[in-house]
């Protein structure tokens, strides 16, 4: 397969949401074929650049998925197997990435607080990030201050991400931020919440940066921080 | 080709033990010899007389009438000779049902010949504070007509989860009279709809005519018993107990046109049939069986079906009460009832008390809905836009009951469970276990295309206001727009020239 035939078609597997060859893609006729996987290991035998593997193949075909998202042929399940796809690709590439000194989009530190352990709203976040382009530290649930602080700063990461379900264990939110002020850190990572009890103004009141009421309000915040 | 609607093939619920069946069973057979049956009809009694019956002339009353005593033997040599398999047949022969008393594949459609025709008509209201404007509905009562009644027929033939169509609006227009009524009846239904057309027969002057007009749009007399586009209801019971001789002669006929029919008895709980359940269910099992056995006994293996609508009277002005647990109860058992006579069953489901759309009418549908799409029962009608007990039908109502129906049948499918779905099952757990993010979402994309996994409520609200009524007439107002399957115009001449009394109106 040529070089543009390949990443052509590392592409079509991301809008189509196929991690590896066992899978279904959105249209009939894909399984068995060789998807982002197989694909992506491919072009990196070819000797094809990582980070061209990484624009032209992997992230460019989102905007795709992300359109058919806004016009309601794809659903959440449609866009989610895509953002799954780049990111097995990513986690494929990052070596090569590293090693060639190309950058990740930046490092974005997610968690679920502490007393809390629900996960789905957070996952689908970092899932989406992840196909965006970001490095995403996923830290799961039931998160510690203590951990959550001690990865940011070792991470060096400009974006914090923090999610809760109960309004019991909303409130942990708020100690976070104030620690990262006791640390004198505060300004150096921007700190997005979300979580059904959370809000707005809920956000305003803890001293976060924004509220994000689902994944795709995530990834535009997270393009509104680089942007600014 | 063998094609056919799909219906639903259900495990049925049964509330009803053998020993259960088998009390009712014994229960009705001796209701059949003792009292035995009021039969007003000379012919069927004589009919009855002569395959081993006890009859002897009742005296005094003004019309004659015999008091006909059945033996167990002579019900159920009949009845066996009722097929168990029958096809209704349709304009569109994808769209025939196959309905099979061993198989549970379960068919909605409509019902009853109501008399009012219940408009609505959305109207915009400004709240007096703060400004805001809401949509709410209007209702207003038409009269049943025939141009109601295409428009009902043209309703349905959209409606996916519809399966069968019962007239459910009564003809009244000033040109009607019992001798076009049917005639008329039929041809609006047909004309306007490409599934199997269902009715009872006003006058039986006008049968040959139906027929006539059935044959012309099957493709002749042979293509119309192969694909029988129509068939009939008889209630030919008046309850308690007493068989009706002018449906009797009706159903003499139909059995002799070789088309298939129903036996149909409607008792009241409470006033015409004992309200408790051995008693309503024993009697209407009574009525019923020995309906399909005149049947029989006319001409074997007539193709019938064992027609239970068993309602409630409501004990503070004794008119009929459904959506209550005991219409489902007497229902779901004559169903179990059928089933053990190896009988296809015709049952009922779906009817509100409430006079309009709206909650009390969702309620009352609902669980009569579920309850009986469980039932088993192969053919249920009453099941679209009834309201008001059977006295008003509602196209926005028809379109609210399809999407709950369409829920009713995702329920009632059956449980896809076996070595290889439980294989994927596991491995699935494997691979997402295997992720940092441990979400099943991507792997739903399978059996969504496949159809497997259901929608939301199609009426649903995202913002604080209930707005079903306002979405569903805008369905209604949708797929009302969309063009009618009519009959071919070479056939609708030939109808015309065929068949007298037919209105020049209903030809589009």
């Amino acid at each position: 397969m040529k070089t543009n035939e390949l990443l052509e078609n590392i592409a079509i597997n991301v809008v189509q949401g196929r991690v590896e060859a066992e899978d279904e893609g959105f249209d009939e006729g894909f399984e068995g074929r060789p998807a982002v996987t197989e694909l992506v290991e491919e072009a990196l035998e070819k000797g094809i650049e990582p980070e061209k593997i990484l624009l032209e193949g992997l992230t460019a075909s989102m905007a795709v998925v992300g359109e058919k998202f806004e016009s309601g042929e794809y659903l959440i399940p449609d866009m989610l197997a895509a953002a799954e796809a780049v990111g097995a690709g990513m986690d494929i590439l990052t070596p090569h990435l590293v090693k060639a000194g190309v950058e990740s989009k930046g490092k974005f530190v997610i968690a679920t607080v502490a007393g809390d352990l629900h996960d789905i709203g957070k996952n689908i976040v970092a899932i989406m990030l992840k196909g965006a382009g970001y490095e995403v530290i996923d830290l799961g649930v039931d998160v510690s201050v203590d951990t959550i602080i001690a990865t940011v700063k070792e991470q060096q990461a400009p974006y914090l991400g923090l999610s809760a379900l109960l309004t019991t264990t909303m409130r942990n939110m708020e100690e976070v931020v104030e620690k990262l002020k006791g640390e004198g850190i505060r300004d150096q990572v921007r700190i997005c919440i979300g979580g059904a009890p959370t809000s707005k103004q809920f956000s305003e009141k803890i001293g976060a940066d924004g509220y994000c009421s689902d994944a795709f309000a995530a990834l535009d915040w997270a393009k509104a921080q680089a942007a600014a | 080709m063998d094609s056919f609607r799909q219906g639903n093939i259900v495990k049925p619920y049964e509330r009803l033990d053998r020993e259960q069946i088998d009390h009712l069973h014994r229960a009705s057979m001796e209701i059949l010899t003792d009292p035995g049956i009021w039969c007003y009809n000379a012919k069927a009694a004589e009919l009855f007389g002569t395959h081993g019956a006890t009859v002897d002339k009742e005296e005094g009353g003004g019309s004659p009438c015999w008091r006909v005593r059945i033996p167990e033997k002579l019900i159920m040599e009949a009845i066996s000779r009722a097929p168990s398999h029958i096809v209704l047949g349709a304009r569109d022969r994808s769209n025939r049902l196959d309905i099979n008393a061993a198989v549970p594949r379960v068919y909605f459609g409509t019902g009853s010949e109501t008399n009012v025709w219940l408009e609505t008509e959305m109207e915009e209201y400004v709240a007096a504070a703060g400004g805001e404007s809401r949509l709410l509905p209007r209702f207003i009562e038409k009269r049943g007509s025939t141009q109601l009644l295409a428009r009902a027929a043209r309703l349905a033939e959209q409606l996916e989860h519809l399966d069968f169509f019962i007239r459910p609006v009564n003809i009244q227009d000033e040109d009607i009279t019992e001798a076009n009524h049917d005639v008329n009846k039929f041809f609006a239904s047909l004309n306007n709809i490409t599934k199997h057309v269902q009715a009872g027969l006003t006058s039986l002057d006008a049968l040959d005519d139906v027929v006539k007009m059935a044959e012309i749009i099957a493709g002749g007399s042979e293509a119309l018993r192969e694909n029988p586009i129509v068939s009939f209801i008889a209630c030919v019971f008046k309850s308690p107990l007493q068989l009706v001789n002018d449906t009797a002669d009706k159903v003499f006929a139909i059995v002799d046109k070789g088309l298939p029919l129903v036996i149909s008895s409607s008792p009241q709980g409470g006033s015409s049939a004992p309200i408790q359940e051995s008693g309503m269910v024993a009697q209407i099992n009574a009525e019923i069986l020995t309906g399909i056995a005149l049947t029989q006994l006319i001409k074997a293996k007539t193709p019938v079906m064992y027609g239970s609508v068993p309602v409630r009277a409501r004990l503070d002005d004794l008119n009929d009460l459904y959506g209550c647990p005991e219409f489902n109860q007497y229902n779901v058992d004559c169903a179990q009832m059928a089933r053990f006579y190896g009988l296809p069953c015709y049952s009922s489901t779906g009817v509100a008390n409430a006079k309009v759309p709206g909650m009390q009418a969702a309620v009352e549908k609902l669980f009569s809905h579920l309850y009986m799409a469980a039932s088993g029962a192969q053919y249920i009608h009453y099941a679209f836009g009834l309201l008001d007990r059977t006295n008003t039908f509602s196209p926005l109502q028809a379109v609210l009951d399809n999407e709950q129906i369409g829920m009713a049948k995702h329920c009632m499918r059956p449980a896809v469970i076996n070595g290889e779905t439980t294989a994927e099952a596991v491995d699935m757990e494997r691979k997402v276990m295997q992720t940092t993010h441990r979400l099943f979402t991507r792997h739903t994309r399978k059996p969504m295309r496949a159809g497997l996994v259901s929608e939301p409520y199609r009426f649903e609200s995202k913002d604080m206001q209930d707005r079903v009524l306002e979405k569903a007439h805008a369905r209604l107002q949708e797929l009302e727009a969309r063009p009618a399957r009519h009959l071919e115009d070479e056939i609708i001449d030939q109808i015309y020239d065929a068949v007298p009394g037919l209105l020049e109106r209903l030809r589009t």
